[in-house]
């Protein structure tokens, strides 16, 4: 198969990875790297992405890491495919890449950090620190407020239609829905709203159920 | 001279100065409208209407406003793909992935513990603020691990996504500049040799100096 994604069920990072790849239709093999064995911190996955972190990502002769590169690349490859990710308007895209660069600088150190502390920690038999989720989960609500405000203005994040600054949210929301962070979100209606849209896509789903039960 | 480009914010913020110099890299004439962060200015009203985190720099091109310093380059890149550098975003589409993953890793892995330092070491002791030994120690060993991979990857091409300097190497200049000539950690960088020279190389452009310039005066 052309597109291979080496990641692991369980890395945010690797999610957000197939979502797109689910919205545009295309077809790839998930390769499981073993974090349990280090095998990411191992030459052979190092020369797919020498930071040592899921996901790497190949597609014919395309290598790439970093997973907010690969969405794009996806998006860009495989424009005329699926689901529009990335719109073809200079003016939009820019806006769009406005929010997905909050995304990438705001949204995600406060929400990932709480993903480790509720839900991971746990899962791996690890104390959750609850002075640290009490710190980020402030951190999280200015960026929510924000959230609100702009979704009061238009459907998704990047303008009226759903791109990749909406889908890099995905993984993270997913699990603290599943979290008491879930209230920051019901406590926004327009965020709520937004959120529950985003996580009910039929591509998003199709990403959920390759999770364990 | 009527310029449809406006930025907002101090010259010497990284953020902004990461989006002059893309302008001067491109060629793309602007104005500066500077901004007091002393006076809070960057939380009025006028300003959280164009930036609504209160943070510069923000920017204005035609009827568009834009904030994010990567998310503006981008822009500015893609509108200007044959003026001045040309391939600052790459000329195909597979030059243009290589340069988004390494200003991913710039984004997450470079920039998180080299703003820290930047701010503890340089911007706390002029602020009288007191400095975070520990915090300084902590993210001086993640910058330790991010420049030995880099040290390997400029060891094999002459820029991060390639043989032509890029946004990549690009959103680098802000903050190394900070560290290697206001700190004394300057030998993070200068000790590593294949960073050194990329350090060199990619720091005496004419854009990026006159970006010092500005901030110097």
């Amino acid at each position: 198969m052309a597109v291979k994604v080496f990641g692991f069920v369980g890395s945010n990072a690797t999610y957000r990875v197939l979502a797109s790849l689910y919205e545009k239709n295309v077809d790839f093999e998930l390769v499981t790297v073993n974090m349990a064995a280090w095998e990411h911190k191992r030459p052979r996955f190092l020369a797919r992405n020498p930071f040592g972190q899921v996901p790497a990502f190949e597609d014919g002769d395309v290598s790439l890491f970093e997973s907010r590169a690969i969405t794009k690349y996806v998006a860009e490859a495989y424009a005329d495919k699926g689901t529009s990710l990335k719109s073809k308007d200079l003016k939009k895209s820019a806006i769009e890449g406005v929010w997905a660069e909050v995304e990438a600088q705001k949204f995600d150190p406060a929400t990932a950090k709480l993903t480790w502390e509720l839900f991971f920690k746990p899962l791996f038999g690890m104390t959750t620190d609850e002075a640290v989720v009490e710190e980020f989960s402030k951190k999280l609500e200015p960026v929510l407020d924000v959230y609100e405000a702009r979704l009061t203005e238009c459907k998704y994040l990047g303008g009226d239609s759903f791109s990749l600054a909406d889908l890099h949210h995905l993984p993270n929301t997913q699990v603290l829905m599943g979290t008491k962070v879930k209230s920051q979100f019901d406590a926004r209606p327009h965020v709520s709203a937004w959120a529950a849209d985003i996580l009910a896509r039929p591509a998003w789903v199709k990403v959920t159920s390759l999770l364990p039960k | 001279m009527a310029t449809s480009v406006t930025v907002y914010g101090p010259p010497l913020s990284t953020a902004v100065s990461r989006v002059l110099v893309c302008l001067l890299e491109k060629d793309v004439p602007f104005q500066l409208v500077p901004v007091s962060m002393a006076k809070m200015e960057h939380k009025k009203p006028d300003f959280i209407k164009m930036q609504p985190f209160g943070q510069v720099p923000a920017f204005q091109d035609d009827d568009i406003t834009l904030f994010e310093s990567r998310a503006i380059c981008r822009y500015i890149a893609e509108k200007y793909p044959t003026q001045g550098t040309a391939g600052l975003y790459g000329t195909n589409p597979l030059v243009k992935a290589s340069i988004d993953q390494w200003l991913e890793a710039e984004s997450q892995s470079f920039n998180p513990p080299s703003s820290v330092l930047t701010f503890q070491l340089v911007f706390a002791p002029r602020m009288k603020l007191k400095q975070d030994e520990a915090l300084i120690k902590l993210n001086e060993g993640k910058l330790v691990k991010v420049l030995d991979v880099y040290e390997n990857r400029l060891g094999s091409s002459r820029y991060l996504a390639g043989d032509e300097f890029s946004l990549a190497d690009l959103s680098h200049l802000p903050n190394t500049q900070f560290l290697v000539d206001k700190t004394d950690r300057a030998e993070l960088f200068t000790s590593r040799k294949n960073v050194s020279r990329w350090w060199s190389e990619i720091s005496t452009r004419p854009a990026w100096k006159k970006v010092v310039e500005m901030q110097n005066a």
